[in-house]
């Protein structure tokens, strides 16, 4: 794009300030710097530190080169390949907040009484910071005093013998799990597909109720279509701050009981930071990197089938 | 084509009130409401409850917190203020609140410096390059804190960071920095371009214009900005637990659930105190700026 000021301005020696390109690199470098120390550097750190045998210990005195062995051991770890697996069933379960937030967006298409409110409710799960919000789950599922179990109690679904330990039994754990996953990610599910709903053309809607179109047919061939690359970014940002989060199970169960809940965040937490086998660690959470970049390619192409 | 102006509306509002009104107290109707209504019911319920145990808890008193026999949902005794008078007076809370604060303005400071001249290259100097390069910047959003922690923790502490506000002050902007830009870029395209040509032909150099035009209209774009860097400190929870690990250098949420409980004996009332008066102001102000976030996140898709 040429742009006519810039070259009628030039009398004698034109200030380098003034040209574009020049402004531009200027303004630019500094943040791309930034990223490139403490995002690309740390990055290239990781890969580095997870083929050595870098530990707590020998920071100092320096670690010495193992090879691929922090991997191989990984794969004999089975603390380690039940975290893996824990991670796949988390992301999966997104699909619970996905399927939630939907129903949410619904709900919040149609006028109501009490509408204003319950839209704040609802957004608070998501509004909140998480490692706070974590701990209003953490005592509802007390092992004694638990909220959840003295209601379910009173409904008589449970006996007054039955004390279900929410966090205390594996299975009963990775559930809890999932549910405050799903309770943290819904609200904003339902208001990434409230913003696509409201953004289609009251005429796309409109021709389609002329020919007839009944409320299925118009959501799955004629709404979903245009706004799934919409959604799907929105979607796709939930899903990887959902499959690389710790938090959520660093706070709630410490990746207990015995290792059972561990995902690969907070197990790379576990082994780098608390144990302070840093090689171990890194090489760890190195395998989120597959998962983001698939994600990172799908954000890419939904970036293209984008409308602008 | 001709396309009316009436759309961008949610249809559930554009169609006519007499449908539903011709059509009250029909079986099938009450029944769909009763449904509807259910339905909302059950979602707020979900969504809420843990704010409303948080709250009745923070004002229960110990006897009352720990009967098995009354019902919870209630006050059964009297409700007390003991909890927040551990909380302020026999805890670190405000020290913790102060180091969120600062930690939260220095990084809001950081990221203004930096990524206010980054969106304005992205959206009027960068030409060709703005695309991939503003297209990086938004994928680097998506490089979690739990890949980079690992290698982060021996570079804290060569430099001397370890236990140290300063080193979340220097990390932060690695997530605050990518969704600002992007932000910001958005902001400076919605600029009309005129504007700044007028400043040009009226002598102004390149900088001046940035300065005296584009930057005075953008205000409320850095407004959001700085909300948003801000919320994004405060709620921050991985790289703070790596980092740090005194009591007196903790921010909110690493303090609250890590210093509030005694080995197994936690201090339940304190803690949904603390959760609640540290979590419920960024959600309302989370809340307020909701649609900004949504064009940030779904990169300018959703408006």
């Amino acid at each position: 794009m040429a742009n006519p000021i810039g070259v009628s301005r030039g009398k004698g020696f034109s200030n380098p300030f003034e040209q574009k390109q020049v402004l531009g690199i200027l303004f630019m470098a500094p943040a791309v710097l930034y990223m490139v120390a403490f995002l690309g550097l740390p990055f290239v750190l990781a890969i580095y530190f997870s083929l050595t045998d870098l530990t707590i210990n020998n920071l100092q005195s320096g670690a010495s080169f193992i090879g691929l062995e922090n991997f191989v051991e990984l794969f004999r770890d089975s603390v380690f390949l039940q975290a893996l697996r824990n991670t796949i069933v988390f992301v999966t379960s997104q699909l619970l907040s996905i399927i939630l937030g939907q129903l949410t967006a619904f709900v919040f298409m149609q006028e109501f009484r009490g509408k204003a409110p319950a839209r704040i409710l609802i957004l608070l799960p998501w509004a909140v910071p998480i490692a706070l919000g974590v701990l209003g789950w953490k005592w509802m599922y007390d092992s004694l005093y638990s909220i959840i179990n003295w209601t379910l109690r009173a409904m008589h679904i449970l006996g007054p013998d039955q004390w279900p330990n929410w966090l205390g039994a594996p299975d009963l754990a990775m559930i809890s799990v999932i549910i405050v996953h799903a309770w943290k990610a819904f609200p904003f599910a339902a208001v990434v597909f409230l913003g696509a709903l409201t953004s289609i053309p009251q005429d796309i809607i409109d021709a389609a109720k002329v020919d007839g179109a009944g409320f299925l047919r118009q959501m799955f061939q004629i709404n979903l279509p245009i706004i799934a690359p919409i959604v799907s970014i929105g979607l796709i940002f939930s899903t990887v701050f959902a499959f690389t989060d710790m938090s959520v199970v660093w706070l709630l169960t410490k990746g207990g009981p015995i290792n059972s809940t561990h995902v690969l965040g907070s197990y790379a937490f576990q082994v780098g930071i608390v144990s302070g086998d840093i090689g171990q660690g890194a090489a760890i959470s190195l395998f989120l990197v597959p998962i983001l970049m698939l994600a990172m390619i799908l954000v890419l192409s939904a970036m293209r089938r984008r409308e602008l | 084509m001709y396309q009316p102006r009436v759309a961008r509306k949610p249809y559930a509002r554009t169609q006519p009130q007499s449908v539903s009104k011709h059509k009250k107290w029909t079986l099938t109707y009450l029944f769909k409401r009763v449904l509807f209504y259910t339905l909302v019911i059950a979602l707020v319920i979900f969504a809420a409850l843990p704010f409303y145990w948080m709250f009745i808890t923070a004002f229960k008193t110990e006897h009352d917190l720990y009967n098995l026999k009354a019902i919870p949902y209630i006050f059964n005794e009297p409700p007390t203020l003991q909890h927040m008078d551990l909380l302020f007076n026999r805890t670190a809370f405000v020290q913790w609140l102060q180091n969120t604060f600062v930690v939260g303005g220095l990084v809001v400071a950081i990221t203004l410096l930096i990524a206010i001249p980054a969106g304005y290259a992205l959206a009027r100097l960068a030409g060709r390059y703005s695309e991939p390069l503003g297209i990086g910047m938004f994928l680097t959003y998506l490089v979690p804190p739990t890949l980079l922690f690992i290698p982060l923790s021996p570079v804290v502490s060569r430099l001397g960071l370890q236990d140290s506000l300063w080193a979340l002050v220097v990390i932060y902007p690695t997530f605050t920095i990518p969704f600002c830009t992007w932000l910001m870029m958005g902001f400076f395209k919605a600029v009309p371009i005129e504007i700044e040509e007028a400043a040009l032909i009226d002598g102004d150099s390149r900088m001046g214009a940035l300065v005296h035009v584009v930057l005075p209209v953008s205000l409320p774009g850095i407004f959001t900005i700085i909300i948003f860097a801000f919320t994004l400190c405060v709620q921050e929870f991985v790289y703070a637990l790596t980092f740090i690990s005194s009591t007196a250098n903790k921010t909110i949420t690493v303090g609250v659930p890590t210093d509030l409980m005694r080995g197994d004996l936690f201090f339940w009332g304190s803690l949904m105190a603390a959760a609640l008066i540290a979590g419920i102001p960024v959600a309302i102000v989370y809340n307020l700026f909701l649609d900004r976030f949504l064009v940030g996140i779904t990169g300018g898709a959703v408006r």
